[in-house]
């Protein structure tokens, strides 16, 4: 019975540590959704350029590891200045679906550049902390947990604190709410609005290749990993578009369910659910929460 | 214009048998290459086939759904299965069955669609890509317990004699879309078409005029699962001649999407337009890299580039002419007339004046 529920305490917790990966990428969907209503599906796309582009500069150019973050983290700030300029600001009048399917197109122009600049083959990416559980942890609790997902844990909690200090404390925080809600108004006192979608555009891409080192350092830098962000979707349903909390609680519940019905629901089906779980628990939701836990309640005019 | 034939117009008429001639008489007698039917005119007529379904869902009703591939691998399964278990259904009537079983996953992950719209509704039908995938590859009955994974797609036989040479196989998909296209034009014209249209451009409106959004919207998911289902059961025996379900992954959901967003949205002719772009660009691409560069650059550079020029096209498009390539052909269309027009104007003028 015990070892039972220490099973079970460690899927659960194993879970909720691996949602903090989904929650990783859903941060950086919220934060452009927050700031500018635009719904970023290249986002996936980032994750991917951002951290193939890391493990270029450190692998294909021997540049150190911190100089390599700070190169990339750079290069997103050039996309971010890129999208502003050529894909957001002659679509600011455009309908959501359209920017939508504009940033599905990014997505795929992204993906693209990635491959031709630094090849398709799978990279590995070792960030000193090894995949593998605890000694401390498994010796004393029993629990076998990889030092990897306490470590996303860490990094995924600090972010959450500093972009929650910046979006509240500061000036720029201050604008940027602003103009997430209402970019016309904030425009007419004097917030300029290209400054902000690029900041948050840059934001985004440091998130995201934060987000992309966590994934790369698991499953390998590939291409696959686009598809992994795709399960942030869910995780921003279940959350809530425009929160950050929600994206984070979003993410521990879609990772626990995951693995839970993976564990114990699974093998009744042979396994592998955890493809499709995630998504039809966002129909769930969808039915009857649709703005997520921790949404605004969408109100459409007529 | 005035209506001929069951209201379509003289130029409708002429478009059709000008279409059908090109297809069915100058087609086989001048492409004698087998290359050019197995792989292009085959899987064009099939992918214009699933993107006339999403079209119905996505540009004339204007629900963003991101599954059709899912729905594909649905009708290619159930086909394969129906050949195999209920041999007396025949060619034809297994391939209609199918259409309708992928029209009931449409009708079930079409629900989603009464409560929610955009992004949240993507997500919701990503749930039927990924589930009817995994459905198929988790349960061996769909596959007949075979373990290769791989399964090699049945003869195809219509009324006991065998299509299974390309010109054949040809005939049989341009036959089915044929019939298809014309049943999705006439739906797009008449009062069925009208209510998509109408819940497409504003539901609320729609929904106090007295369309019924749930029997419009479910409708529209249905038909589109039908199209995507058939076109599936073509793309698994015509041109794949197998089916395996990775060959349907979310990749092939996206390269319809694609087809139906550059095509034109709200267009059938757009579906055609599109597919045979999406279709016909890597193969140019590839040809211009082994002949002008002589196989200097990558292939796999070659496929980079070409998902950044997809990309790249899509964001123009967008930015430029959100109805896609459908409209650009009617603009270059409207222009040439007008020029045509006023150079017959200036002739007359000249003529009048010599008479003068």
């Amino acid at each position: 019975m015990v070892d039972e529920l220490l099973f079970f305490m460690e899927v659960v917790v194993g879970g909720l540590l691996a949602g903090t990966m989904y929650s990783l990428v859903a941060l950086g969907f919220v934060l452009i959704f927050k700031a500018s209503a635009t719904f970023n599906f290249s986002q996936g796309a980032m994750v991917f350029f951002s951290v193939l582009a890391f493990c270029g500069f450190m692998q294909d150019f021997n540049i150190p590891f911190v100089l390599a973050f700070i190169l990339a983290a750079l290069l997103m700030v050039v996309v971010g200045l890129c999208t502003e300029r050529l894909v957001l600001r002659p679509l600011m009048n455009a309908s959501e679906d359209t920017v939508l399917m504009a940033t599905i197109g990014l997505g795929y122009v992204l993906e693209g550049l990635a491959q031709a600049a630094w090849g398709v083959e799978v990279r590995r990416l070792d960030l000193g902390i090894g995949d593998f559980p605890v000694p401390w942890i498994a010796d004393n609790l029993k629990l076998f947990i990889s030092a990897l997902d306490i470590f996303a844990g860490l990094v995924a909690a600090l972010m959450i604190i500093g972009l929650f200090l910046l979006f509240k404390y500061t000036k720029i925080g201050l604008g940027l709410r602003a103009v997430a809600d209402d970019a016309g108004a904030a425009s007419s006192i004097g917030i300029p609005l290209k400054h902000i979608m690029l900041l948050v555009w840059s934001a985004a891409g440091v998130v995201a290749l934060v987000a992309g080192c966590m994934w790369g350092a698991r499953a390998g830098v590939q291409f696959a990993l686009v598809d992994l962000a795709l399960k942030a979707l869910p995780v921003l349903i279940i959350g809530g578009f425009s929160s950050i909390p929600g994206a984070i609680v979003g993410g521990l519940i879609i990772g626990a369910t995951e693995k839970v019905l993976e564990v114990y629901i699974g093998p009744f089906f042979g396994g592998a659910i955890e493809g499709w779980a995630p998504y039809v628990l966002a129909i769930f939701f969808l039915l009857y929460r649709p703005e997520g836990l921790f949404g605004e309640k969408i109100i459409r005019r007529v | 214009m005035k209506p001929v034939f069951m209201t379509y117009t003289k130029k409708d008429l002429i478009n059709l048998a000008v279409c059908m001639v090109l297809s069915v008489l100058v087609i086989p007698t001048f492409i004698t290459t087998e290359y050019w039917y197995t792989s292009i005119l085959i899987p064009w007529l099939c992918l214009a086939l699933a993107t006339i379904g999403q079209q119905v869902v996505m540009g004339y009703t204007g629900q963003l759904a991101l599954g059709a591939a899912g729905f594909m691998a649905a009708g290619a399964f159930a086909m394969f299965n129906l050949i195999l278990r209920v041999p007396d259904l025949g060619f034809v009537g297994s391939l209609i069955v199918s259409g309708l079983i992928a029209a009931a996953f449409g009708i079930l992950f079409g629900l989603p669609s009464l409560k929610v719209r955009g992004i949240y509704l993507m997500v919701a039908t990503l749930a039927s890509q990924f589930f009817i995938i995994w459905m198929i590859d988790k349960f061996g009955w769909f596959k007949n317990y075979d373990s290769s994974g791989i399964i090699t797609a049945q003869d195809i036989v219509i009324l006991g004699k065998p299509f299974t040479t390309p010109l054949a196989m040809y005939f049989v998909c341009l036959a089915v879309t044929t019939v298809l296209t014309l049943l999705a034009m006439n739906m797009a014209r008449g009062s069925t078409g009208r209510n998509w249209m109408a819940v497409r451009d504003m539901d609320i409106a729609a929904e106090s005029m007295g369309v019924s959004l749930l029997k419009t919207k479910v409708q529209a998911f249905a038909i589109s699962a039908f199209y995507c289902g058939v076109a599936g059961a073509l793309f698994a025996f015509c041109y794949l001649k197998s089916l395996e379900p990775v060959a349907f992954d979310i990749k092939l959901s996206f390269k319809i999407l694609f087809m139906c967003i550059l095509g034109g949205l709200g267009t059938i002719n757009g579906a055609f337009i599109g597919a045979a772009f999406i279709l016909l660009f890597p193969v140019l691409l590839n040809a211009v890299g082994n002949n002008v560069f002589h196989g200097a650059i990558d292939a796999t550079i070659i496929s980079s580039i070409e998902q950044v020029i997809f990309g790249g096209l899509m964001i123009i498009f967008m930015i430029y002419e959100p109805l896609g390539m459908a409209k650009l052909w009617e603009n270059i269309k409207q222009k040439m007339s007008l020029k045509f027009q006023s150079s017959n104007v200036k002739d007359l003028k000249s003529s009048l004046s010599k008479k003068s």
